[in-house]
């Protein structure tokens, strides 16, 4: 399997320290458009949550944090500020509870604790106003675009869903289906 | 520079403004067809579901532009807020030239006769403005007649027994079934239904110099690579420009009519591709920008004697707002269902389009235009997963073994669902923008209900082992895709805009030829209407013309 990006990244951090083609800004150095390097692991964890790697892959093979993240550069872009918060309030809620990130937990117990999230049951300060269904939902659709959507915004890396739902693709013009007019006029008639 | 003057002025280019502007065209008038968006092809969207005008989640390939374009809705509660042109409650269409009927799914229905009479039918139901149009399917026959062979329509209708008379055959012989199609047909035949290919827009065969559709799977949401769709940028527009009559004017917002003492209109005020002002003089004025924005444009255009906006002194511009009620079921097969051959709709019954007992009026029954695949993730029986593993199983497994049958209610039309201006929003360039408010009518949710469990009955004969209904029609605004009504023709002037040919009653040179002069909005998707009107009126307004005015 491929590496993905947040190993990748941790890899060269590891190995230069200060790499000679980065800003030397301490621990803030991000290959994303929009997103820090520990937003962008939450995120992969949660959205690998919602579609997870099977026999066919799952949300971070398929580049769906770098679809977020490209459309918080983008379309999105008002939603910044509901990324940032949100995650930075569940990640907080995560360690209260159970006293580590929630990308190292096990695998039920982050269902669980996104389930939480999804049903409103989450005690925080942050959600007391922004309900967490609702934050919950917005990334659920994003990762859902992400993952199905056409790969030119940056999700669905050699159309991965497509082909997990055996969708041809490319569409063929002109390819099969032409049947003689005359042999189907008549079939359905009444 | 002035502009020339010219005798009319079209203000939108969809499925309404495209055949008026050729009629005045074809006989002699010069015309400035106004357009705020602009002439669009497929390869700039290609086939992205996510960016497309079925899916707008990162915006509407067709139009309008985010950054220019937006509305207030006001809910239920009360609570208004501003919506953007990707977000539902914006009721959008598109804009540009042929507007929806550039990327529309292409169902090309007749409205029945009844349909131009509910009231005579059905009698007076409660809290509603349910009224027979001023017009019969007979009046508008033989503009149906030139929608289906100007612009182009492909069926088979002796197949449907509930079909209206006609003069004249569809000029395109019908699609071919798909595997749902046959599946669906044989089904159809046991429950002693009527089942037949939908009239279609499209090209079953090579017409009028461009190539037959070879059925993709993303054609609704998308303008045709091959143009083998039919709308109006590809038929009656051009045959417009070539008679040298008339000039598509893109990227140009209409600001306001301009009104003079008398009570007459002069012209239009508009911002060009520049968002520079701009006057346009016309003797006669036709407003088509579809039924939120005609509305908006004729309540924005003010005078001494239209206070309360152009044509509106009886406070009728804006109302009655309506769309359909969508309302559906879902079946999953055993065996796979889907062959890929597009646009996926393709069969239908009138079964359950009026004379249903208990049920004022109904609609149509037809099988769905193949989902993309995020479309398709929400298409889940309620309580499924909407996550993880189950979720993505759902989607991998049961997509080429799902069918969806729905249909359009015919929507009970009510004072209060409406279009207004709203006093404090301005759009980009200062105009007051659209502000939608009101609900459907109560009596919606009964009839999705019946129609909803037909759908249910014929997929379950069709060997579905698991089906579920989605029934529509539930309050809430309505509008959408197929907004129509906000301009109602009529007889009488205190409870209509327009009189029975598309003409304000209170401003004679000023016409309205689009969605808006529905009075009921048929349980039929609605474009071939609004077609057909467009003709009907520009048709009337070319025979009124005398060269230099026109006859009173
Ligand atoms: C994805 C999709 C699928 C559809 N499928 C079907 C279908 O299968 N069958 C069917 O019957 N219908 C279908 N429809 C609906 C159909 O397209 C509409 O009912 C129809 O186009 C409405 O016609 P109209 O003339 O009232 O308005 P429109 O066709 O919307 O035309 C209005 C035009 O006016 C322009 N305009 C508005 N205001 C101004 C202004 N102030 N200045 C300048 N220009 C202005 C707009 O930009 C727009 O181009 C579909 C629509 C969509 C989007």
């Amino acid at each position: 399997m491929s590496i993905n990006r947040r190993e990748f990244l941790k890899g060269l951090t590891l190995a230069g320290g200060s790499l000679l083609f980065f800003p030397a800004c301490k621990g803030n150095i991000s290959f994303w458009r929009v997103l820090t390097e520990e937003e962008a692991s939450l995120l992969t964890a949660i959205t690998e949550q919602i579609i997870p790697a099977d026999e066919d892959p799952g949300a971070t093979d398929a580049g769906v944090v770098n679809f977020i993240d490209k459309q918080l550069s983008g379309f999105y872009s008002g939603l910044k500020d509901s990324y940032r918060n949100g995650l930075e309030a569940f990640q907080d809620y995560c360690r209260k509870k159970t006293g580590a990130n929630f990308e190292a937990l096990a695998w039920d117990v982050q269902t669980g604790l996104l389930k939480d999230l999804e049903a409103n049951r989450i005690d925080h300060p942050y959600w007391e106003e922004n309900t967490a269904s609702r934050f919950f939902s917005m990334i659920r659709n994003h990762t859902m675009q992400g993952f199905y959507g056409s790969p030119r915004h940056g999700g669905n890396k050699n159309y991965v869903s497509y082909k997990m739902m055996r969708i041809d693709y490319p569409h063929v013009i002109g390819r099969n289906i032409y049947t003689p007019r005359s042999e189907t006029l008549n079939i359905y008639q009444p | 520079m002035r502009n020339r003057h010219v005798n009319a002025v079209v203000i939108g280019s969809g499925a309404g403004g495209g055949p008026a502007a050729k009629e005045l065209a074809n006989n002699g008038m010069t015309v400035v067809l106004f357009e705020r968006g602009d002439w669009q092809a497929f390869d700039e969207h290609n086939d992205d579901e996510l960016c497309s005008q079925r899916t707008t989640v990162l915006g509407n390939a067709y139009g309008p532009d985010q950054d220019k374009h937006w509305r207030v809705v006001v809910d239920s509660r009360g609570n208004e807020r501003i919506v953007y042109p990707h977000e539902g409650g914006y009721n959008n269409n598109a804009a540009c030239v042929g507007s929806g009927t550039l990327s529309y799914g292409a169902m090309a229905w007749r409205f029945m006769p009844e349909d131009f009479r509910m009231k005579s039918e059905y009698g007076h139901v409660e809290g509603s403005t349910l009224e027979d149009w001023p017009i019969s399917y007979d009046d508008l026959e033989p503009f149906y007649t030139q929608a289906e062979w100007e612009i182009g329509v492909a069926g088979a209708d002796p197949q449907n027994p509930f079909v209206p008379d006609r003069k004249k055959p569809l000029p395109m012989p019908p699609f071919e079934y798909n595997l749902e199609g046959r599946i669906l047909f044989e089904a159809a035949k046991r429950k002693g239904w009527h089942p037949f290919p939908i009239p279609m827009l499209r090209n079953s065969i090579p017409y009028a110099g461009r190539p037959a559709c070879y059925r993709m799977r993303t054609c609704v949401g998308f303008a045709c690579p091959v143009n083998a769709k039919c709308g109006t940028q590809n038929t009656v527009i051009p045959v417009a420009m070539a008679t040298g009559n008339c000039e598509v004017r893109t990227r140009c917002q209409v600001a306001e009519i301009m009104l003079d003492d008398k009570g007459r209109a002069t012209g239009v005020k508009y911002f060009d591709r520049f968002n520079k002002p701009q006057i346009q003089t016309a003797d006669v004025v036709v407003v088509a920008g579809s039924a939120t924005e005609t509305a908006r444009l004729l309540l924005n255009s003010k005078s001494k004697l239209f206070p309360a906006g152009a044509g509106n002194n009886y406070d009728w511009v804006g109302r009655n707002l309506q769309g359909h009620a969508y309302t559906a079921a879902f079946g999953l097969f055993d065996d796979e269902v889907y062959d890929d051959v597009g646009p996926g709709a393709c069969i239908a019954i009138c079964d359950f389009n009026h004379h249903v007992d208990g049920i004022v009026g109904g609609g149509l029954l037809a099988n769905e235009f193949i989902p993309m695949p995020y479309l398709y993730t929400g298409t889940r029986p309620p309580g499924a997963a909407g996550w993880g593993k189950e979720h993505k199983d759902f989607q991998r497994n049961q997509f080429k073994k799902t069918i969806a049958v729905m249909g359009p209610f015919q929507e009970i039309p009510n004072f209060e669902s409406r279009v207004s201006v709203d006093p404090a929003v301005k759009d980009f360039w200062g105009i007051p923008v659209a502000r939608l408010s009101g609900s459907r009518h109560p009596y919606d949710r009964k009839g999705c209900e019946m129609m909803s469990a037909r759908a249910e009955e014929w997929l379950l004969e069709a060997g579905a082992h698991f089906t579920w209904q989605r029934i529509g029609g539930g309050p809430g605004l309505s509008g959408g895709q197929h907004q129509a009504g906000t301009c109602r023709m009529g007889n009488d002037k205190k409870t209509s805009v327009t009189n029975r040919f598309g003409q304000l009653h209170e401003i004679d040179n000023v016409f309205v030829a689009d969605g808006s002069l529905v009075v009921t909005n048929g349980g039929f998707n609605p474009a071939l209407t609004i077609m057909a009107l467009g003709f009907y009126v520009g048709h009337h307004i070319a025979d009124m013309w005398k060269g230099t005015r026109l006859k009173s």
